[in-house]
């Protein structure tokens, strides 16, 4: 009875949803200037009352091939997306208690944890994410994924596609790519059975036309921190990064890194920088410590310091080289195969090294991030090899992404004024 | 021009004055509860001790984990960059040092300047700090002050296997109601923290002469361990645990 009660009231909510989203997404349309959770709001209203306007919701792994989802009306909705959300909302450590009293270790990703605990209680920022008809698990970023949708598949009941990119140790091999490919067809099937029709090829290939579109654009905003002072900061980019995460694919993420480059353009043409007397440039590498952007961002203004670039949100664009826009279908495989997170430490460094030259760094800043293990790894190698090459230091943070009991504010305070005070005194 | 530095550190404050580069004196009390307080107090008592007047000292420089709490300072510094200059004034040679303090252990790596080209610090665990030392020493019901000399009286020292401070406590417990002996134990205690330190000591690329500072290294028991855990040969300076501060004195002289 309380059951069905839930039910009624849940199903009043989404077709309350369904409206406002309407409203919203023609007010949106006329908006010249949309900002970014303007877009997110319609974006997640849309997804929450998917049942009502007939759509189907997919959740997919962040490094997974989103563009055929598109090309079948699916909605695809990112766990970690909302995972850096909790982060950021300082909601992450509640939500990774859950899920340990659920029996999860404390060892395992907390976005993972986040997320699980999340389902259950629809809690968060955002009161849960939309239940999902699908999902699919690309295992390019990291192991763990494969388990977590697992467990989702279980509790919501419904079915799971994994797709499985083999490790890049040092290169790409033929039968690598052959055995991607073949999957690519079975993900189609597996999305023409979901959704009951078919896969439209010409659309798909317009779909991917866009990605590569707003990837191209993400990119290009990313380089105007080439310039000296850097127009915007990596604590910039990780707020714009959210559309190419999630929307890619749309013509709304088009226009507004267009408008984002014009800006940055603009700031570059009058001499404007991120902080207010850049003097010295930083890489930054992993994933965000969300629930200490801020903190840290003004931390390293305060001894003057940029972190012009970083390896994290240039992944969304970083394989760009492997896509044939006249064959987006064929060369996904390659694509979504050879992602920053899935090749071998040497190339990592080789990618690395590249950026140190291209933005004119004069140091690295690694967070070690107890969840993600396959980003982590080899920091203390590529830390090394940048060192020999470049003679360029790097400073380690230990801390997680999410889960705020792994940050110690004093600590991770000492070691960046000292490795700060270590850089002024080198270029003295 | 006589300078100051004051290292407030987690366990004890320390305060030195140095007169053209010449050290006049030092002194080190508890922290306690209150960084700042502890910060003012070593620096007036030090004042007192030497005859001089607030007014005679041209730069205080701050530095430890409290060094932002007092505000009567010219500038606070990190303690990365005290003990690499108050190592390099102490011992010319010096090129790596290991400080072991309270809350934290650190190696550093100078070039021959004296300046910072390398550091670790040890992530947030109390294993392979004095804290740790603390603890094991309530365990065992022995002063902290005669802990080194006792392990040097050890004939095997025992195994020590876990990173935690809570659970290594555990183990030592069990080892002292297993009947082993003291300065078995202390030795094995002093080898779980060389053996922690030294793999911190190896990531940066230590090099002699290597030197230790911080009050930690007083306990010969953990110096011996390091030097055999890093097949190295350990300078300690009388002045090791007010290394610091004196380092932050040296900053006073050449601060613009």
């Amino acid at each position: 009875m309380a059951e069905k009660k839930t039910e009624s009231m849940n199903l009043v909510q989404e077709i309350f949803l369904y409206f406002l989203a309407g409203i919203r997404r023609t007010l949106l349309r006329f908006k010249k200037r949309k900002k970014i959770k303007e877009i997110l709001t319609v974006y997640y209203m849309e997804a929450k009352s998917a049942r009502i306007s007939g759509r189907k919701v997919a959740w997919i792994t962040s490094g997974g091939p989103v563009e055929p989802l598109i090309a079948m009306d699916v909605i695809p909705v990112y766990p970690e997306n909302h995972g850096a959300m909790i982060g950021a909302s300082k909601m992450g450590t509640d939500l990774c208690e859950t899920s340990e009293s659920m029996g999860y270790s404390t060892d395992l990703c907390s976005y993972a944890r986040s997320d699980i605990a999340c389902a259950t209680v629809n809690g968060g920022p955002i009161g849960g994410l939309p239940r999902p008809d699908m999902l699919v698990c690309c295992n390019n970023i990291c192991g763990t994924v494969l388990k977590w949708y697992e467990v989702q598949a279980r509790y919501f009941n419904v079915p799971l596609f994994i797709f499985d990119t083999p490790f890049c140790h040092t290169g790409f091999s033929e039968e690598v790519r052959r055995y991607v490919r073949r999957q690519l067809d079975e993900y189609v099937l597996f999305l023409e059975e979901a959704c009951g029709k078919k896969m439209d090829h010409e659309r798909l290939s317009n779909v991917g036309k866009l990605s590569l579109e707003a990837q191209r654009l993400w990119q290009a905003v990313l380089d105007t921190t080439v310039n000296r002072p850097a127009p915007m900061s990596a604590f910039d980019a990780f707020y714009h990064l959210a559309l190419i995460v999630t929307l890619r694919e749309t013509r709304e993420a088009v226009d507004y890194y267009s408008r984002l480059l014009e800006r940055m353009n603009d700031r570059v043409a009058r001499g404007i920088g991120a902080i207010p007397d850049e003097k010295h440039r930083l890489l930054w590498d992993n994933i965000p410590i969300w629930h200490r952007t801020r903190w840290l961002s003004e931390k390293f203004a305060s001894h003057n310091a940029c972190l012009v670039a970083d390896t994290y949100t240039s992944a969304w664009c970083g394989s760009m080289k492997y896509i044939d826009e006249n064959n987006f279908f064929d060369s996904m495989a390659e694509a979504y195969t050879r992602i920053y997170l899935n090749i071998g430490v040497d190339e990592m460094a080789r990618m690395v090294l590249a950026m140190v030259d291209k933005y004119n760094v004069d140091g690295i800043v690694m967070h070690s991030n107890r969840s993600c293990k396959p980003y982590s790894l080899g920091q203390y190698d590529i830390a090394k090899i940048v060192e020999k090459e470049r003679g360029i230091p790097s400073l380690i943070i230990e801390a997680d992404m999410v889960d705020e009991r792994s940050f110690s504010e004093s600590q991770v305070a000492t070691r960046i004024d000292a490795f700060m005070e270590m850089i002024k005194a080198m270029r003295q | 021009m006589i300078t100051a530095g004051i290292d407030i550190g987690s366990i004890s404050t320390k305060a030195a004055v140095l007169s053209d580069g010449k050290l006049l004196g030092t002194r080190v009390i508890f922290t306690g509860y209150h960084a700042e307080a502890a910060g003012r107090t070593v620096f007036e008592e030090l004042l007192t001790e030497l005859g001089l007047e607030r007014s005679a000292i041209r730069r205080v420089i701050s530095t430890g984990y409290g060094r932002n709490s007092v505000k009567f300072v010219d500038k606070a510094v990190t303690e990365i960059t005290c003990h690499g200059v108050g190592a390099f004034y102490l011992d010319p040679g010096a090129r790596s040092i290991i400080d072991i303090g309270g809350q934290d252990s650190k190696v550093i790596v100078i070039d021959e300047k004296g300046k910072v080209k390398n550091f670790a610090m040890n992530d947030k665990c109390a294993a392979g700090t004095g804290r740790f030392l603390e603890v094991m020493a309530r365990a065992l019901e022995v002063d902290l002050g005669v802990f080194g000399n006792l392990s040097l009286k050890a004939g095997s020292p025992s195994r020590i296997s876990s990173l935690c401070t809570v659970f290594a406590e555990s183990e030592v417990i069990s080892l002292i109601s297993g009947g082993e002996h003291r300065e078995n134990i202390i030795a094995g205690i002093h080898e779980s923290i060389a053996a922690r330190v030294a793999a911190m000591a190896n990531r940066v690329g230590v090099v002699p002469p290597l030197v230790m500072t911080g009050g930690v290294a007083k306990n010969m028991g953990v110096v011996k361990a390091l030097e055999k855990k890093l097949e190295m040969t350990i300078r300690v300076s009388e002045y090791a645990q007010v290394n610091g501060a004196i380092g932050a004195a040296v900053l006073g002289m050449s601060m613009k």
